[in-house]
């Protein structure tokens, strides 16, 4: 009856060491400074999918034509070591040239741009409007039974936006993700 | 300086040079010949035929075909490891690529530089799922350190210095480059080592910054239980790094301590060494590590098979720690103290402040902890119950080293994966670096023979000895006919227990001795088999004759296969278990009675 071949296990035991206790995760804005060649975003995002990682949001787009110089703006959480780690480990790729942590290095600057499709008629449509209006959204396209608002500000704003637009018939959304600059004189790269 | 200036700059200098024209697939070799490649493993196939035509035509890179690229990588490895220079590899698209995968990890995560060049299908058919078409530098980017496809025949060879200095610059690594078949073939101008413009910005710092070392030095100077302990990083930083290690440990008169892939940093004959600490380290090593105040790690990387269980990892100290790659500073530990630099320019600059400032260390402190650390030596951690007949494993390397010891020649050591690589770790002593050749991080079982080929090659008139298991040395077994191919006189020595003995041991101390899968039911006659490729096979299993074979192999002059049948039911102590701390290992005599609920 003891044959060990029918025991059941009961408590798992591994090799490997019991995961550490968690800090609270922490969101940050990496601005990252890379060579635009061939690959250079999927190594960005292999590290943080090989390392398991949390990307919130990520825009990318060259900003420096004549150096071919991207500029990635990621918005990650992590707790505070982990989130050193993932700067330190961006640095190491080869054709990273700067990591800049605007949450803790300086004062910055966040916007996202948010197009917005709302489809309504009669008083939702004027209410629309309205808080349009209010948002300092503009109207950049217009059926009798829709609009297309384009809003910029911080994420907060675009889902205070969004929640306010979903009562009024709410039916698409498209969002760039966070792009973010330091305030001051000083560059990243400089 | 931006990159465009420096584009324009370097074709001007290609211009101004006379540019010599000539095919992809020569530039490739004329790019390695500059860059001081002189082997190069390799085995080829359709997307490569260009360049092994080029190769058939010139004398200067000596091509050594391995049997399965995967070995071809752990051969270069091995070169690359025992010289301390860049190790080349050979391979062609596909299935060529993915089988090089394993040892372009293994370098990863050994930090062990590799070059290793690919075929690929031609460009205009990348994309089109061709024949023998796989993503390979999609593939291989989380497993290099870097990668390149050149589509462009006019960035062929400045791409290659490239891969050479992003190889060996920083913490070394593998890089490999994807080259078209299209692009092997079209002509270009070649560009030469020196005419390169290096990409600008990757420059890792080596030099360490003053300021730290000068804290770092005092705390070393006040520290009461101090411990160095060294990894791979010593080792990789040339030999010079040793060199003045063992300066500086003789100097402050502190033990020391080092990793697996640190071996050979610090001669194991030295009364300050403790030995390897860790999983299967020394119980003094870990014990010194546990209770010391002051830990100065160079090189290495506080992996969880040193530390044990973090949160318990050596509470009480102070931590200076000196990494070349910045993203190892607090990965797994607080450190208190970080160096970002070469391990040689930090021990240099460790020793100039120490003599300049005419720092003592406190000498009653240390000797109080010498103290300490003489009775946890006096447990003799490594003891194994000897059979009067049965041969244990420990004692078939105690008398392989006594055989090595005679020996004249340099010895070099290199090992599969698994309780006979942790045993050849605590019983063979290695003096110098770059002796011993071992898958530290990723444990690839079935690299020691490949990597035994790749030494041998660097080093013809040395003794080169594969201390194997039965079960991993089969990983890589075909590799036996290229060591018969160039004459190597490999000696490949397995410690045969018929078990995949660490996976057994794990089962027995954790899963209910449910032993599933890790008996070997069918081996094969590894004498005969050793004559079928063409060498000499020995075998024993009994304590009296296993002197006379050793000596037996020692003295062959072709490829040796010696088959020990050691002890079935021997596990490798001291352990630490899972979970546990440092000074919570458990030794030889007390498994008997462990109690395996607790782990």
């Amino acid at each position: 009856m003891n044959n060990p071949k029918t025991k059941r296990v009961k408590k798992y035991k591994s090799v490997y060491a019991q995961p550490p206790a968690q800090e609270a995760n922490e969101s940050h804005i990496l601005a990252i400074l890379v060579n635009n060649e061939p690959g250079v975003l999927a190594r960005v995002i292999g590290l943080y999918s090989g390392r398991g990682y949390n990307i919130e949001s990520l825009t990318v787009a060259e900003t420096n034509h004549s150096e071919h110089l991207s500029r990635i703006t990621i918005v990650c959480n992590g707790t505070p070591a982990v989130i050193e780690q993932i700067k330190s480990q961006l640095e190491r790729l080869v054709p990273v040239l700067e990591v800049s942590d605007l949450t803790v290095e300086c004062k910055y600057i966040e916007r996202e741009l948010a197009l917005i499709k709302v489809a309504c008629t009669g008083d939702k449509r004027i209410e629309a409007l309205r808080t349009a209006d209010i948002f300092r959204a503009r109207a950049v396209d217009s059926t009798l039974e829709s609009f297309v608002f384009e809003v910029t500000g911080t994420a907060e704003k675009i889902n205070a936006f969004i929640d306010l637009m979903t009562a009024l018939g709410l039916v698409d959304v498209s969002r760039t993700g966070i792009a973010a600059i330091a305030r001051g004189s000083k560059a990243i790269g400089a | 300086m931006n990159i465009i200036k420096a584009a324009q700059k370097q074709s001007k200098a290609i211009k101004k040079s006379k540019a010599i024209e000539m095919n992809g697939a020569e530039m490739v070799l004329q790019s390695l010949v500059d860059q001081g490649v002189d082997t190069i493993f390799g085995y080829p196939g359709g997307a490569v035929l260009p360049i092994y035509d080029a190769l058939y035509q010139q004398d200067r890179i000596k091509h050594i075909l391995v049997r399965h690229e995967q070995a071809a990588l752990h051969a270069a490895e091995g070169y690359a490891r025992s010289t301390g220079k860049v190790g080349c590899a050979l391979v062609t698209s596909g299935p060529g690529a993915t089988n090089a995968v394993t040892g372009l990890t293994d370098a990863l995560l050994d930090s062990i530089p590799i070059i290793c060049i690919s075929g690929q299908v031609p460009t205009f058919l990348i994309g089109t799922d061709a024949f023998q078409e796989a993503d390979t530098v999609g593939i291989t980017r989380p497993c290099t350190k870097h990668n390149f496809l050149v589509k462009n025949v006019a960035e062929l060879s400045s791409t290659i210095h490239e891969a050479f200095h992003v190889a060996r610059t920083g913490r070394p690594g593998p890089v490999l480059i994807d080259i078209p078949k299209d692009i092997q073939f079209a002509n270009g101008d070649y560009v030469g080592k020196n005419e390169v413009i290096i990409h600008t910005h990757y420059k890792p710092n080596t030099k360490p910054d003053m300021a730290a070392i000068e804290k770092a030095v005092e705390l070393m100077a006040n520290a009461k239980c101090p411990v160095f302990y060294t990894g791979g990083g010593v080792i990789n930083a040339g030999s010079e790094a040793s060199k003045l290690l063992r300066e500086l440990v003789r100097e402050t008169g502190f033990p020391i301590t080092s990793t697996l892939m640190g071996l050979g940093a610090y001669p194991a004959n030295d009364d300050q060494w403790l030995g390897m600490l860790g999983m299967h380290g020394t119980f003094e090593a870990n014990w010194a590590m546990h209770d010391c105040d002051v830990m100065i790690n160079i090189g290495a990387r506080f992996d969880d098979r040193v530390t044990g269980n973090i949160a318990k990892f050596s509470p009480n100290s102070t931590k200076i720690h000196v990494d070349i790659d910045a993203s190892n500073i607090n990965k797994t530990v607080a450190i208190d103290l970080p160096i970002v630099a070469d391990a040689k320019e930090t021990i240099k600059a460790m020793l100039s402040v120490w003599r300049k400032k005419g720092y003592k260390a406190d000498q009653a402190a240390i000797k109080a902890w010498w103290e300490r650390i003489e009775k946890w030596r006096a447990i003799n951690c490594l003891a194994y119950k000897k059979h009067e007949t049965i041969i244990k494993p420990q004692y078939a390397l105690e008398r392989l080293q006594h055989f090595i010891d005679q020996d004249s020649r340099k010895t070099y050591i290199t090992t599969e994966v698994g309780q006979h690589q942790m045993w050849a770790a605590q019983f063979l002593k290695f003096e110098e670096p770059n002796r011993l050749m071992t898958s530290g991080g990723l444990g690839t079982m079935g690299y020691g023979l490949p990597a035994a080929i790749g030494t041998q090659l660097a080093h013809p008139d040395a003794l080169t000895i594969c201390v194997a298991g039965e079960a991993s040395i089969q990983m890589n077994i075909q590799e036996l006919s290229t060591a018969i191919q160039y004459n190597l006189p490999v000696k490949i020595f397995i410690l045969n227990n018929q078990w995949m003995g660490m996976v057994r041991q794990w089962q027995e101390l954790l899963h209910g001795e449910r032993y599933s899968e890790t008996y070997t039911e069918a081996l094969p006659d590894f004498i005969k088999l050793a004559e079928a490729y063409g060498g000499v096979g020995l075998r024993v299993d009994n304590v009296d004759k296993l002197d006379g074979v050793i000596e037996e192999m020692m003295q062959t002059k072709c490829l040796t296969i010696v088959d020990v049948c050691v002890d079935e039911k021997e596990n490798c102590f001291p352990m630490i278990p899972s979970g546990k701390a440092h000074n919570e290992m458990i030794l030889s005599p007390d498994a008997e009675k462990f109690d395996k609920s607790l782990v």
